[in-house]
């Protein structure tokens, strides 16, 4: 559980929910500050988007407890929703309104006029599309549309599940953009699902680790790389099938990961100064020849592959 | 628990459905132009009958040789007042008989001389529908007795047959003094205008409500839209009366098609009308509710309107009386939501109906959409 002292805007304790067969959330428990953004990072299946929407109390917990803003949803629906923003996985709007409209109509549900629609017309940088047609929206300004319903009633409490899957990178820096920029004049707390790296590392000041309907690992980013200080991650190419299934045999000071097509590895040396040699020589003695080798900074998907053997987007 | 309306926000939903619902071209052709090009179609084809023409085979003589042979009575007939094809190639009729009559309509009966081989494959076919037979001295006609346009036909000829009158066929009177119905509000026209308006109220809510709730939860908006403080109920008031507005419209447009083309009159009260109107409305409205309150496959959906609407397509009256339904299946018919609205609106157009005759239909139709209404919330799948 997070460890947290200021006040917390969501508390989560002990969640637990299945759906018919499957069990999606198995006891988690967390808690995100005010003004803080959470990044929930898991592959497919994680548990993830079913925590966020018993978070939003689109779906009810089998067991456990939500609060927001120290306040449970029962009984305080109307206030709650009010304070949060969110936007889904996937949403459609009405196709043959405009995102003026759009705004509008979702700004009414506020009680909020023509005005806050203006402010995040800008925000978002939506102006010349003001008088599109949804259905003539690209991807990227569709969710630029998505983010900027999620932020017409100035939300205290931000959810956004995946906001940026399947968009370009050029795009996917203008949802940051965003983000970043309504972080400068709220006390927002967020939470974020993502399977990007690069999201959770941008965007987030603590993040969680999500498998299986479990927390994994959670911190800050420094606290979930740098818990073995000076680990550096080799990773190699190989002639395709030449890894041997046996590979990581029993007495190594480090353990080879391979890719599932059979060409690519990864090896983490705890100790890079004195493990290197060791591998370049256990390399050689196993007769491997290296296409291409390169040493880099571990990173949460390195830690993901170390904790469950599976990539994050795999 | 019953909350304050918030006028600002029902405004916006009723401003962005309607919005929704004009900017699909379709819409406009389905709901107005369809309509009243239907009325147009089946108007003009049940009020001016066009010429009928009817094939009939008559069974060639075995020996024509022999000069022994019986008289053949219908042949005799046909030389008589039949005009002779002069073509005569393979497959062509040997003999026309045109009947002219002004009021009941023109009618044409080619004659076809064949085996009686040929003759039965035909007739099995559906190509002829009567047979004749006169080869044994004797005028006998085969025909299903049952099928009613061969029965026509068998009358038609056999009353010119036996007449022998020796008058010209072409002056062919019909027996007695036949009147037809123009008195307004007798015609098929007149039944069948308030059919088609009540029938488009069934359609457009059905379909414009039930499939535009199943298709937003299918796209996951109904879930994005309650998660905002929107009242739930502001929600469907906004689509229902949008959809109420437009059905008024269309309406409005097929009747005053009908009074300038076929001067279809409302002979009733007006304000009764309304009132079985709204009623019906209503009644639609709950029910389309009722239906898309669960699914959210489109699929499924398509089922369902289909499972309501198709039966009181066929059975409510809509394009011809349900009269000839069996007995025991009229008090069922007649409680159906359709024909009660349907009943109730074709009474006042035609017979001067008002309110004390519409009062219970309105009364029941109204309940029906609430109930039903009210059932679909209570099982309502927001997300």
């Amino acid at each position: 559980m997070a460890q947290v002292t200021a006040e917390n805007v969501i508390e989560v304790i002990d969640v637990w929910k299945s759906f018919k067969s499957v069990q999606a959330v198995r006891g988690v428990s967390m808690s995100v500050p005010r003004g803080k953004f959470i990044a929930l990072v898991g592959p497919n299946g994680a548990g993830k988007t079913t925590l966020v929407e018993m978070i939003e109390n689109i779906r009810r917990p089998d067991s456990g407890e939500i609060k927001i803003l120290g306040k449970k949803w029962k009984g305080n629906e109307d206030e709650l929703r009010r304070a949060i923003g969110l936007s889904l996985q996937q949403t459609y709007f009405i196709d043959k309104l405009t995102v003026y409209e759009t705004l509008r109509l979702f700004a009414s549900f506020f009680d909020l006029g023509k005005e806050r629609v203006e402010e995040v017309i800008t925000l978002t940088g939506l102006g010349e599309k003001r008088k599109s047609y949804v259905v003539n929206l690209s991807g990227g300004q569709r969710q630029r549309l998505a983010l900027g319903i999620a932020l017409i009633n100035r939300p205290a409490v931000l959810l956004l599940d995946e906001p940026t899957t399947g968009l370009d990178p050029n795009a996917r820096y203008e949802i940051w953009n965003i983000l970043k920029s309504y972080r400068t004049t709220s006390e927002a707390s967020m939470i974020l699902t993502t399977h990007y790296m690069e999201e959770a590392e941008t965007l987030c000041d603590y993040i969680i680790l999500m498998d299986q309907g479990k927390i994994l690992r959670e911190g800050t980013l420094q606290q979930l790389l740098e818990d073995d200080t000076g680990e550096k991650i080799i990773e190699f190419t190989v002639e395709k099938g030449s890894i041997p299934p046996d590979i990581n045999k029993p007495g190594l000071p480090f353990n080879i990961t391979l890719d599932p097509d059979g060409q690519k590895a990864w090896v983490s040396l705890k100790d890079f100064d004195e493990q290197m040699p060791l591998f370049l020589n256990y390399i050689k003695s196993e007769g491997l020849s290296i296409k291409h080798l390169e040493c880099r900074k571990k990173t949460l998907d390195d830690l993901f592959i170390s904790l469950t053997g599976r990539r994050i987007d795999g | 628990m019953v909350r304050r309306i918030k006028p600002y926000q029902l405004w916006q939903l009723i401003v962005a459905t309607a919005k929704e619902l004009l900017r699909e071209p379709g819409v406009i052709f389905w709901g107005i132009v369809f309509p009243v090009l239907m009325a147009l179609g089946l108007g003009l084809a049940f009020t001016k009958k066009p010429l009928t023409i009817r094939k009939i085979a008559v069974i060639a003589p075995e020996n024509t040789d022999s000069s022994s042979v019986k008289p053949l009575p219908f042949h005799e007939f046909l030389e008589k007042y039949g005009k002779k094809n002069p073509g005569q190639s393979v497959g062509d009729y040997n003999w026309r008989v045109d009947i002219k009559d002004d009021k009941l309509g023109n009618y044409e009966f080619l004659f076809y001389e064949m085996d009686r081989n040929s003759a039965v494959m035909l007739l099995k076919r559906g190509t002829v529908s009567i047979i004749i037979d006169d080869t044994t001295g004797e005028t006998e006609y085969h025909f299903d007795p049952l099928n009613s346009d061969a029965h026509l036909s068998y009358l038609k000829i056999s009353g010119l047959a036996n007449a022998d009158r020796g008058m010209a066929v072409t002056s062919y009177q019909s027996e007695g003094i036949v009147r037809p119905l123009e008195i307004s509000g007798t015609r098929y026209i007149d039944f069948l205008i308030p059919g088609l308006i009540t029938m488009g109220v069934m359609m457009s809510c059905m379909w414009g409500i039930s499939y535009t709730i199943i298709e937003k939860r299918s796209k996951k908006l109904l879930r994005r839209m309650v998660a905002t403080p929107m009242r739930k109920s502001h929600f469907l008031l906004a689509l229902i009366t949008v959809r109420v507005a437009l059905n008024f419209i269309e309406s409005l447009v097929l009747f005053l098609f009908a009074f300038l083309v076929f001067g279809v009159r409302i002979q009733g009260s007006l304000p009764a009308l309304v009132v079985i109107f709204l009623a019906g409305n209503i009644a639609f409205a709950g029910i389309a509710v009722f239906v898309s309150s669960h699914t959210s496959n489109t699929e499924v959906g398509n089922g369902l309107i289909n499972f309501v609407v198709m039966p009181m397509m066929v059975l409510s009256g809509i394009f011809f009386s349900y009269h000839n339904f069996p007995e025991w299946s009229l008090p069922v018919i007649q409680k159906l939501p359709l024909t009660m609205l349907t009943d109730s609106v074709r009474s006042i157009f035609n017979e001067g109906a008002g309110f004390s005759f519409i009062a219970m239909p309105a009364l029941i139709l109204v309940a029906t959409g609430a109930i039903f209404f009210a059932a679909g919330l209570k099982i309502f799948k927001w997300y």
